[in-house]
């Protein structure tokens, strides 16, 4: 059944709702609306009558109130008639809040927009930098107090947070850390075999693994684990005011929940990089044994000729320095998160990707660093 | 309003525990079409957990519950679907959707039930929010930068968005300063008027009690203990029912019913 019936008589024309007029058969009366094209030249009147709508809620109300805004626009006279005390009170109501138009959206501008992209992310990066930067003031500051009053290190919290980032961390680490070690003897045997010079695989495995799988490794899976545990905990507490009911009982949320968290992985992961290193070498063992015939003994022997004590040092000095990184980054994106949801998930990718990213640069730094050293 | 008129709403025997606890044991409760309730009781006498087993939030472990003439505990999913549609509820802390602005907020129902057209379902929105007393430059914000009060209202319009018959408030007034208190208040004796809705309100505002509220409910050792008009709560003999319509607080009440 149609919403409503339309007749015109001379130059006044009666629009007549019926049935049902709410917002479950808003879509179809809104399209009849939209379809009727009164001829505007003849009319001079228009009565909406609702007398025999069956019933209208907002929505209904609404379409009524805007069809005759429509034909008041066009320099009709329309009025809306037959309304009960009740609808007309809903009529009124909703014509008094009748939203305004929209205005038009902006044109699109490509170029500029791309333009202007490209500069609030460089402009965004630099802040990145300076925060960075500030933030490692606040924890510098901070690590200050606590060296002047060890009283206010809090042995508790961090070693919850060595547990939790360290020891709970070293089932994984040191299972992808055991399988990318035989990844490598086996892909190094293939290739040195065609040269015949497949003992050498120990070599390649003992110093790839001690100077920088063991520790890059151990430490990506740092920044995917307790990084974004980190900024989900702490933007967490930022969204339900909990760092202001800290500041506000006097307490520094830099003290107490950054120093001890950064403390814990500065202690873990050199830790958890030795078992790392263990375990990728002992994958590698695995893989020699059963690829090249190479028995442990022989390997264990080849290993201690291959590697010093010296690339163990090289990788694990790194290790601190990976730590404090991950733990920084997290904090700072953790303390940025706003009030909604969604800004706590984009600050924990974030703090992942960028505490990743940053690992890896650091690397390269520290390669550039030893090699120029003759390290 | 009127006395005679039919339960829109029918609890009976409602029973609901968590674990060893009762909470609720035999509870009967009816809303009457087109009145508004108040339900008051002490903290934790399960006044929230009544609203949430009657809109399904909470298991219920006895009893039943009549919305719209539909039994929610034994009727099929699409019947109760259609019953969901037809009601729309306030939550304590708004329960608003932090990723999306207070418009988007307030089509979230329309786009699941509806199928309307954008242009459409943006003046539809835009009217809600204008309705509910906000500003229309409220609707393109985010939750997390609008005042308690504002929250408040955004989440009336989310309730209101499909033209509800019954609006469930769970303390629409708290955490608000008494003006604004009394605006909300206002807001909704104007919109139950103007769109007859039924409200069922759970509340510790002794002044909603007594300027919106037809009829107050009283919840107390796991049951109703008391329904009916303010003044059959002021002779209702029960200790915590008289220190709360009676005590030094009430001063409201005792004005308004002179």
């Amino acid at each position: 059944m149609a919403a409503f019936t339309y007749t015109v008589d001379g130059s006044r024309a009666l629009l007549e709702a019926q049935g049902p007029w709410t917002i479950d058969h808003a879509a179809d009366i809104d399209s009849a609306l939209r379809a009727l094209s009164p001829d505007l030249s003849r009319l001079k009147h228009v009565d909406i009558a609702v007398g025999s709508a069956e019933r209208i809620d907002t929505t209904g109300a609404w379409l009524l109130v805007r069809t005759r805004a429509a034909f008041q626009s066009a320099g009709l006279d329309a009025t809306i008639k037959d309304a009960s005390a009740d609808r007309q009170t809903l009529i009124e109501a909703v014509a008094a809040r009748a939203p305004a138009p929209l205005p038009a959206p902006p044109v699109p501008r490509p170029i500029a927009d791309a333009l202007a992209e490209t500069g609030a992310q460089a402009r965004q990066t630099g802040r990145d930098v300076v925060e960075v930067v500030g933030f490692l003031g606040e924890v510098a500051a901070g690590l200050w107090r606590i060296a002047l009053d060890p009283r206010r290190l809090r042995l508790i919290s961090i070693v919850t947070h060595i547990e939790r980032a360290g020891l709970q961390a070293l089932p994984i680490v040191m299972l992808i850390s055991f399988l990318i070690g035989a990844i490598i003897a086996q892909q190094g045997a293939f290739q040195l075999r065609r040269f015949g010079a497949e003992v050498f695989v120990v070599n390649l495995v003992g110093i790839l693994v001690l100077r920088e799988v063991g520790l890059l490794l151990a430490a990506i899976i740092f920044a995917g684990r307790s990084g974004s545990a980190y900024t989900a905990e702490i933007g967490a507490m930022k969204m339900r005011e909990e760092i202001d009911a800290l500041r506000v009982i006097g307490l520094n949320p830099i003290e107490i929940l950054v120093i001890p968290r950064l403390i814990a992985l500065v202690i873990s992961l050199p830790l958890v990089t030795v078992a790392s290193n263990f375990a990728a070498l002992l994958g590698g063992l695995v893989a020699c044994w059963l690829y090249l015939g190479i028995d442990p003994p022989v390997y264990i022997d080849n290993l201690r000729q291959a590697v010093t004590v010296a690339h163990l040092q090289v990788g694990l000095i790194k290790a601190p320095f990976m730590a404090m990184i991950i733990g920084i980054i997290a904090c700072v994106e953790g303390l940025k998160v706003q009030g909604s949801t969604d800004s706590l998930g984009r600050h924990t990718t974030a703090s992942v990707v960028k505490a990743i990213f940053m690992v890896i640069v650091l690397d390269g730094i520290f390669a550039i660093v030893f090699a120029s050293l003759n390290i | 309003m009127s006395q005679q008129s039919e339960p829109i709403i029918r609890v009976r025997g409602l029973t609901v525990a968590f674990g060893e606890r009762t909470v609720l044991e035999g509870l009967d409760l009816d809303v009457r079409r087109g009145e508004v309730l108040g339900v008051v009781g002490a903290s934790g006498t399960g006044k929230s957990v009544t609203l949430r087993a009657i809109v399904g939030l909470v298991p219920v472990q006895a009893g039943s519950i009549e919305v719209l003439g539909v039994d929610m505990r034994r009727s099929s999913d699409a019947e109760r679907a259609a019953v969901e549609e037809r009601w729309g509820i306030l939550f304590q802390q708004g329960a608003l959707f932090s990723s999306l602005t207070v418009k988007q907020n307030v089509q979230v129902p329309l786009r699941e039930h509806l199928d309307l057209d954008e242009e459409l379902l943006d003046q539809v929105a835009r009217l809600k929010i204008a309705m509910v007393g906000l500003k229309p430059d409220a609707g393109d914000k985010f939750p997390s930068e609008l005042s308690g009060g504002m929250i408040k209202r955004a989440a009336l319009a989310r309730a209101l968005a499909l033209d509800p018959d019954i609006v469930f408030l769970d303390e629409p007034t708290s955490g608000l300063d008494p003006i604004s208190a009394g605006e909300f208040d206002q807001l909704i004796r104007n919109l139950q008027h103007t769109l007859g809705l039924t409200v069922f309100m759970v509340t510790h505002d002794l002044d909603s009690l007594a300027s919106i509220c037809d009829r107050i409910a009283v919840i107390g050792d796991k049951k109703v203990l008391v329904a009916g008009s303010l003044n059959d709560m002021l002779t209702y003999d029960h200790s915590w029912v008289r220190a709360y319509f009676c005590g030094p607080r009430a001063r409201g009440i005792a004005a308004a019913v002179g």
